[in-house]
């Protein structure tokens, strides 16, 4: 019982197995150390952003800005890149970053200082952010051409066996791994989605969590807007167009509670994964993209109603034979 | 030893909520190392002091001075670091965290210069408070897997986990079997000889007497009196706290009783009780009383149609009856009023009298259209009959007091002319006024032939009000008492599973 969630995170770890082998058995390349580690590279941003997003999840809030955030933060950062070439790309990361802070900043103001339910606040930016990338960039593209060489490259360097675009994704993951478990903001964040009239009476401020966890999320958008960029060598203003569900996908599939209070780091990873494989085998196997989408949208559906079903309160009487059992 | 200075005291304190005032001008004084015991019904304002030493409600009015000094609390941070902890009335927690992380949620243990937390040094500390208390409990172990006594000593651990020097006690043996609380007994002496000032809210007077050496008393938001306890007796401070007699609260009168109209046979759910059988007659007032989290509201809910997964039988007069929604349920005649009042009970945006029509607005707008005019005179009817005291008919339930409240949710059912009506807690945390009209009005339903399911925690209502009592313990009917043999003592000991 105690470990019903872990065990749901092993029962999703072998079903991405099982879809891997299944689909290796038609297309044997599937299967190739490089072609395995080209789909993780390429799950590497969702990945990040289900990270981010799992946050805002965990306080009872929800983020539908990410995918807007990321479209705008890329612009810019192109922007700069082919006005200035001579900027460093880290520099230009760190912009990124900040700027995608910032627009989490302003979501998690709205929600903490007024109050106003998440879906609502992040519906209105996810416009007004891509509506600020078509008017930064009058609706011209900016393409591989106009970027400097390092701009495009460095993300797509390996060391040691890893594209950066994957390590920094690790990293995402292993900071968030010390966060969630090790920080006490992290463990706050828990407990005021879990209980937020008990977070309250423990002295511990929901609203300031939940700015906390847009900001964070807000950054990492703000992060994947360079990494989104550079990966397609291409910034435009529809830009991930919709990613935001794929994201929310990922974390309701890896186990989050859309309810709050639920979810681990490794779930997360494992959900954004799931649509990851999902993502590269369909195309494989010749899937129309039509299909791919209903599919996620079935898997979504199950998720839920698995999660619902595993949180299902534990009743007295069950704990009474528990209690037979033990003794 | 009333010659020391209290640790925590509060002068002319106010607080109040629209239509509602919860505390006027109370006075309450705390002293090192002995226990006071805050005395008063239901709704007497005892659980809004609680929330405002508590940094939880700011009080309008008022002073509240520690060790002498004027503080003001502005949030529960603030009260925690004065060392003022509370364990409340329902257990606040957190279900899906560990034992530890419950205890220590707020103020987490770190190490290192990077204030990593220090998990093996919290669980450490938790074993250590646990084992200190008596409580074997893993602190590994999510919190829902844990009994509701279990929690109860959860939150106990946690308030130890603080350097305490005011700890209140919110009616902590509501939940707690006797084992339980002769260990909180030796909690709250260890607590007294480290020179805590303890607060103890309680409704029951043995434990009043067993562990308090001063009293004060509330009525109605206000305070009526305080004194040492070895210097009044029961009676004495049942006139303090009711200011009337208990006959006037508990106008109990004889109805006739008739045939059965209710039987229900075996009826089980998956998680919640199990295996429960009885009969309610005509004109009958049958009291499930229990300790809370027994089983009685979710038994209420299954026969009301709103549970699943619910086996066995349910006649309503010598017809059996297959209840799968609330909708049968008031075709069968079954009719529930929760305990819930606010989300449960009514729609607080909408009218007085939209309120009242909304079971039956197919049968009132037989056309399809809605006829506001007979909506109005239904709830006419039923609204004058309980007295509701709203300017007219057209006000907003929301703006109501909570007696008030109950009283439309209470006329909306009955005019669908029910057989049986289900009242869950019907006057929990209401003022004392509207307690003995609810009251009054329950005797008025079962001489008109009505069957009245009356579930409630507070021992004197059951008393004064039921024909018959059926106890529950962890979802079981433990024990059945008719009114000749009622006593205290009996029911509560089968309530705790003695």
């Amino acid at each position: 019982m105690k470990t019903m969630l872990q065990n749901r995170e092993i029962l999703l770890a072998v079903l991405i197995l099982v879809m891997i082998l299944l689909v290796g058995v038609i297309t044997p390349d599937f299967l190739l150390p490089s072609n395995l580690l080209a789909v993780y590279n390429d799950t590497s941003i969702l990945i990040i952003l289900a990270l981010g997003q799992m946050l805002v999840i965990l306080t009872r809030c929800i983020d539908l800005s990410v995918a807007a955030n990321l479209a705008l933060t890329g612009m810019v950062v192109a922007m700069l890149n082919s006005a200035y070439p001579a900027l460093p790309v880290p520099l230009l990361m760190g912009v990124g970053a900040l700027l995608g802070l910032l627009l989490g900043v302003v979501n998690g103001a709205l929600v903490w200082k007024l109050g106003i339910p998440a879906i609502v606040v992040t519906l209105g930016t996810m416009s007004i952010y891509r509506g600020l990338v078509f008017l930064l960039s009058d609706g011209a593209w900016v393409n591989a051409h106009e970027m400097s060489a390092s701009f495009v490259s460095i993300p797509r360097s390996t060391v040691l066996g890893l594209p950066v675009l994957a390590w920094v994704s690790v990293l995402v993951i292993v900071i968030m791994v010390h966060f969630t478990r090790q920080r006490r903001l992290g463990r706050e964040i828990y407990a005021a989605g879990n209980n937020p009239t008990a977070a309250f009476y423990t002295g511990i401020q929901v609203g300031r969590l939940q700015f906390v966890a847009f900001s964070i999320s807000g950054l990492l958008a703000g992060l994947c807007g360079y990494l989104w960029v550079s990966r397609y060598a291409v910034a435009y203003v529809d830009v991930a167009a919709g990613f935001e569900l794929q994201v929310i996908a990922a974390c309701v599939i890896g186990g989050v509670s859309i309810m709050g209070g639920i979810g681990t780091v490794q779930g997360c990873v494992l959900g954004a994964l799931f649509l990851g494989v999902i993502n590269n085998a369909l195309p494989v196997l010749g899937v129309s993209p039509f299909w791919q989408m209903a599919i996620s949208g079935a898997v979504i559906v199950i998720a839920v109603i698995a999660n619902s079903r595993a949180e299902r309160k534990v009743g007295r009487i069950i704990l009474k034979k528990a209690a037979l059992h033990a003794g | 030893m009333s010659d020391s200075n209290p640790m925590f005291s509060l002068r002319g304190v106010s607080k109040s909520f629209p239509g509602v005032k919860a505390l006027d001008q109370v006075q309450l004084d705390l002293y090192p190392g002995q226990v006071t015991a805050l005395i008063g019904e239901n709704g007497a304002g005892k659980s809004t002091l609680v929330k405002t030493m508590t940094g939880i409600y700011q009080p309008e009015a008022g002073e509240l001075r520690f060790r002498g000094e004027a503080v003001s609390l502005d949030t529960p941070e603030a009260a925690r670091q004065l060392g003022i902890t509370a364990i409340h009335q329902e257990t606040v927690l957190f279900d899906e965290l560990s034992v530890t992380e419950n205890i220590f949620a707020g103020h987490y243990l770190t190490k290192g210069r990077f204030k990593q937390l220090d998990w093996a040094g919290m669980d450490a500390r938790a074993r250590q408070i646990l084992q200190d208390i008596e409580a074997p409990i893993d602190p590994q172990t999510r919190l829902k897997y844990l009994s509701i006594g279990q929690r109860h000593m959860v939150a106990i651990a946690r308030a130890l986990s603080f350097d305490a020097q005011v700890v209140i006690l919110d009616e902590p043996t509501a939940a707690l079997s006797h084992h339980e609380i002769e260990e909180l007994y030796a909690i709250v002496r260890r607590l007294k000889e480290a020179g805590c000032a303890i607060m103890f809210i309680s409704h029951k007077f043995d434990e009043i007497f067993a562990i308090a050496d001063r009293y004060t008393v509330f009525r109605d938001g206000c305070y009526v009196g305080d004194g040492r306890i070895d210097e009044t007796d029961e009676a004495g401070l049942v006139t303090l706290m009711v200011g009337r007699t208990v006959e006037q609260v508990y106008p109990k009168a004889s109805a006739k009783i008739g045939d059965t109209v209710l039987q229900v046979k075996q009826l089980s759910h998956p998680t919640e009780f199990d295996d429960i059988s009885f009969e309610l007659r005509q004109g009958e007032i049958l009291g499930f009383y229990g300790l809370v989290g027994a089983g009685r509201t979710e038994l209420m809910q299954a026969l009301f149609g709103v549970s699943r997964g619910v086996q066995g039988t349910v006649e309503i007069g010598q017809e059996r009856v297959d209840i799968r929604s609330p909708a049968d349920a008031i075709k069968a005649g079954i009719v529930y009023v929760p305990e819930e009042r606010q989300a449960q009970g009514t729609v607080q945006e909408m009218s007085i009298f939209q309120n009242i029509s909304l079971p039956q607005l197919s049968q009132i707008n037989r056309s399809g259209w809605l006829n506001e005019e007979a909506e109005y005179a239904l709830a006419d009817t039923y609204a004058s009959r309980l007295q509701v005291k709203a300017p007219n008919w057209r006000e907003k339930v929301g703006n109501l007091s909570g007696g008030n409240q109950q009283k439309v949710v209470i006329g909306k059912w009955l005019a669908t002319q029910p057989r049986v009506i289900i009242l869950d807690e019907p006057t929990k945390g209401i003022d004392i006024g509207s307690k003995a009209a609810v009251h009054a009005f329950m005797s008025e339903l079962v001489q008109e032939g009505l069957a009245v399911i009356m579930v409630s925690s507070e021992l004197p209502e059951v008393m004064g009000m039921a024909d018959r009592i059926i106890i529950m313990h962890e979802g079981q009917a433990v024990s059945e008492v008719a009114r000749h043999e009622f006593s205290a003592e009996r029911i509560v000991s089968a309530a705790s599973g003695g």
